[in-house]
């Protein structure tokens, strides 16, 4: 072998050995690198005990209630299978809304509600002007009216 | 008629073709930054949920892409330099790394900006956001270590191992917002399209044209003061006009 080649094979293993060694690095990490658990973690006892940690998810259509201080709010986070209740007192940020994603840190206490120290918005990828996000949310109740209207018929699936 | 591939590869013919190069890329990059920013702030509509916030995307976005790909080329320079031996390669691996710094810098600050009003946080440290400050502190890294060695030949193999290892965080930094849940939002445009608005897409994508254009300027005059400093005593630089004039003088 050259001089260079043998450079380059160097190289080319110094490069797949730190590759793997990073690899199984994160692979032993695991989900500690994650930012936060969802509501079913929560409720299948995957989270830290008795200490205060992030859960992740969306805010539940319809579940948004303050109190009448103005400062304090409850709502529920869910993943669509389970939800977890959420008091929260404090300054919400401006993506906060109901449907959309959203991370909350605290300690979910024994009555299965999480007193949040901190929310988060989490914003999806999603960019568009209001008028298409209209339309596009009347589409999908016109859709929602029509399949409800002829139950037999498959409902036609709005894809964002 | 066979093409000489090798010929800019040295420095003497490099400097020249650098230096005519530059105006080029630095005219093209001031028009698209203009163009860029004209569509992004006044064509481009605002976003149903984040209103005006958004447009920090247009530099955000382009300052990100920037910071990984540059990261790329300069491991890619830098393995050069360290197979082939040639100078220029290790050369431009300097050049590049301060203005890969510097888009790393820009993308976590305007991120910075964006977060605190849409997320509620500053800094969060989820695996995208980490891991673009290692990007960061790699590239400063590269800098320092190849600074903090007199002997550039030595310089440039030291820090080009440093380079060529950390290329391994660019894929963690893209990959980051699929494998692991974090507060960053995932990837708008992939390779299978975008759902964007077209307006907004012709405003990023100008500007990130207008920054790669931008890049490549800076980093080739930046590198041609490097061939100037590095090659001080060659022949060839003490008969450049402006030298000439300078060394007889000072003679």
């Amino acid at each position: 072998m050259k001089p260079r080649q043998k450079r380059f094979m160097f190289i080319a293993i110094a490069v797949a050995g730190v590759a793997t060694s990073v690899g199984l690095v994160l692979n032993a990490l695991g989900g500690n690198v994650n930012l936060y658990f969802t509501p079913t973690q929560v409720f299948n006892k995957e989270v830290p005990n008795g200490r205060s940690f992030r859960i992740g998810g969306l805010v539940e259509e319809g579940s948004v209630k303050r109190e009448n201080d103005g400062l304090t709010v409850n709502f529920v986070i869910t993943d669509t299978h389970k939800s977890i209740p959420v008091v929260y007192k404090g300054i919400l940020p401006d993506l906060f809304k109901e449907g959309k994603g959203v991370v909350a840190q605290g300690a979910v206490g024994d009555n299965g509600v999480m007193r949040a120290e901190e929310v988060l918005a989490k914003h999806d990828e999603n960019y568009m002007p209001p008028e298409a996000a209209d339309a596009l949310k009347k589409a999908q109740a016109a859709n929602a009216a029509d399949s409800a209207a002829m139950p037999r018929n498959v409902p036609v699936t709005v894809t964002k | 008629m066979a093409i000489n591939w090798f010929k800019y590869a040295a420095p003497t013919t490099f400097y020249g073709l650098a230096g005519k190069m530059i105006p080029w890329f630095a005219f093209s990059a001031a028009i698209l930054f203009a163009i860029g920013l004209y569509i992004g702030f006044f064509v481009a509509p605002s976003d149903a949920q984040q209103g005006e916030f958004y447009r920090i995307m247009f530099i955000h976005v382009p300052a990100s892409i920037l910071s990984m790909f540059l990261y790329l080329i300069m491991a890619g320079y830098a393995a050069l330099g360290l197979i082939f031996n040639t100078r220029l390669s290790a050369m431009m691996a300097t050049a590049i790394a301060p203005t890969g710094a510097l888009f790393a810098l820009i993308s976590l600050w305007t991120g910075a900006l964006w977060g605190k009003p849409m997320w509620g946080a500053w800094w969060m440290w989820d695996a995208r956001l980490t891991s673009e400050l290692i990007l960061l502190f790699l590239y400063l890294g590269f800098i320092a270590l190849h600074a903090s060695i007199d002997d550039p030949r030595r310089a440039d193999r030291a820090a080009a191992l440093l380079a060529i290892v950390g290329s391994v965080n660019v894929p963690i930094i893209y990959f980051s917002v699929k494998w692991w849940n974090t507060l960053h939002q995932g990837s708008t445009i992939k390779f299978s399209g975008t759902t964007m608005h077209v307006a907004m897409q012709q405003a990023l994508f100008t500007m990130l044209a207008a920054c790669w254009l931008y890049a490549i300027a800076v980093v080739l005059a930046r590198v041609r003061s490097i061939i100037l400093e590095r090659e001080r005593n060659a022949a060839w630089v003490t008969q450049l006009p402006g030298i000439a004039d300078f060394a007889g003088g000072e003679k």
